[in-house]
């Protein structure tokens, strides 16, 4: 059996919460510089101009490239075959959340639900885990930002309302959400599952690259559609008008409960966050 | 599909006139210098309870800026961390009662209740957004930072801040217009 210490996890989501919220991936970069090249509105091509300048300052000064450095969202698919050593997974997770947040002076966003104070550590994280085959240990670092997630949904939708029905909440969500979440956003969207699953497949969706086309061509035929209905609706960059609303949106699907047609949009904003690693 | 809009640039140094917020226009960008304040949710609504007590506020909204803003923590060698707009809605319960204190402008980011747009129009006060997101770039005007509230609150406490040119768009003019609506009518395409 393959031995992994959770210490090197510990530093893993030290080290990529940092990364994470300093230097933004190059997928959203690219799709920055391919959409300001289509956008119309002038005040649309300078914010886009300010979200790439936005994006080396923090690279390169070493400062988060949005206040809000988000609630730490890990995934982690632990293989089976894998015997983690050295101490507690998910206290590992959270002190090393604590240990980056900190030294990586990322904003403490977590509080108490009733009261608001805050909890002054970042923690606790979301972990999501499952277990897989093999004898890997691959990781996810999503810090999540509050905007967008605030303008996330979950319908359980009457079947009846078939593929078009969720094709229209998919865009009623961005249409009520207009400004607030930060576009240009990405959309992770969620069908079938039940009520707890269909969220987290439109969370797992995030994790795929900007402009990476689902595998199954009917599902990527619909992302592609989504996205142009959705840049067709006119909000742009900041919700100011334009026509880049959103970046990309990425859909995961599963078999519902024959009574059920659950859909979930989780909005994510431009500081598209989310680093990965193998162990 | 209406008319595209003529941004004018407008440098503004705080505190801010009636005639300074009264010539915006929604679109105009705004680049403003001087003092300004933070708060966010938490801090609004201490503030509000200090008027319903009859107190006087930590600071004179009077021709003032309130920033709406929770930053990241300052690393060594600078004065704040990032420090790009919050979602202003969420100040929309509060920001009616600073206004009718005189505040001139709140800089966020998102759309603003009715209340809060008629209350604008009332008291002659002006709804900037600057880049959500744009924190790094935004850190860059900011030239001082001091606490002058409610420290317990951490990045929600209420901060005295000096800034340098800090590009802004005009969301919500004094005629009650807003950029939202406006910019949407332009670039939506109906199918």
């Amino acid at each position: 059996m393959k031995e992994i210490s959770v210490t090197a996890i510990r530093n893993a989501v030290k080290d990529l919460s940092i990364k994470a919220n300093r230097e933004l991936g190059q997928d959203t970069l690219d799709a920055f510089v391919r959409y300001k090249e289509k956008e119309t509105s002038p005040v649309g091509r300078d914010i886009l101009d300010q979200l790439i300048e936005n994006a080396r300052i923090a690279r390169e000064e070493g400062i988060p490239m949005c206040q809000d450095t988000g609630l730490s969202v890990i995934f982690v698919d632990l293989g089976q075959e894998v015997h983690l050593t050295g101490g507690d997974l998910s206290q590992a997770i959270n002190d090393g959340v604590r240990d980056g947040y900190q030294k990586g002076y990322l904003r403490k966003s977590t509080c108490h639900p009733f009261t608001r104070k805050n909890i002054g550590d970042n923690t606790p994280a979301i972990i999501h885990l499952r277990l897989v085959p093999g004898d890997k240990v691959h990781l996810w670092v999503v810090p999540k930002g509050g905007g967008s997630e605030n303008m996330s949904r979950l319908a359980m939708l009457p079947p009846c309302k078939g593929l078009a029905g969720a094709k229209e909440l998919v865009i009623q969500t961005v249409k009520d959400a207009g400004p607030n979440p930060c576009p240009p956003i990405i959309l992770g969207v969620g069908i079938g599952g039940n009520f707890e699953v269909a969220p987290l497949l439109a969370k797992r969706a995030l994790l795929r690259q900007v402009g990476e086309r689902h595998p199954d061509p009917e599902l990527a035929a619909i992302e592609e559609e989504l996205l142009e209905k959705i840049n067709n609706l006119g909000w742009g960059p900041q919700g100011l008008g334009g026509r880049t609303t959103a970046l990309d949106v990425h859909l995961e699907m599963m078999p519902c409960h024959i009574a059920s047609f659950p859909v979930a949009v989780n909005i994510q904003c431009h500081a598209n966050r989310h680093l990965e690693v193998t162990f | 599909m209406s008319t595209e809009l003529t941004p004018v640039t407008y440098y503004l140094t705080t505190p801010l006139t009636d005639a300074d917020v009264a010539k915006l226009n929604i679109g105009d960008r705004v680049f403003l210098s001087g003092i300004i304040y933070t708060g966010r949710d938490a801090a609004h609504r201490r503030l509000v309870e200090l008027l319903d007590r009859g107190e006087e506020l930590p600071m004179d909204v009077a021709g003032q800026v309130i920033y709406y803003v929770g930053p990241s923590p300052a690393s060594p060698g600078r004065v704040i961390g990032a420090a790009g707009p919050t979602t202003a809605y969420r100040m929309d319960a509060y920001a009616p009662r600073l206004l009718a204190k005189g505040l001139k402008a709140m800089v966020g980011k998102g759309r603003r209740a009715d209340e809060v747009r008629e209350a604008m129009v009332k008291h002659k006060a002006v709804y900037l957004t600057a880049t959500g997101g744009a924190g790094a770039l935004l850190s860059k005007c900011i030239k001082k930072v001091e606490i002058i509230a409610y420290e317990d609150l951490g990045p929600e406490a209420v901060r005295r801040m000096e800034v340098k040119d800090m590009p802004t768009t005009v969301v919500n003019d004094v005629h009650g217009r807003d950029l939202y609506a406006a910019g949407r009518e332009i670039y939506e395409i109906k199918a």
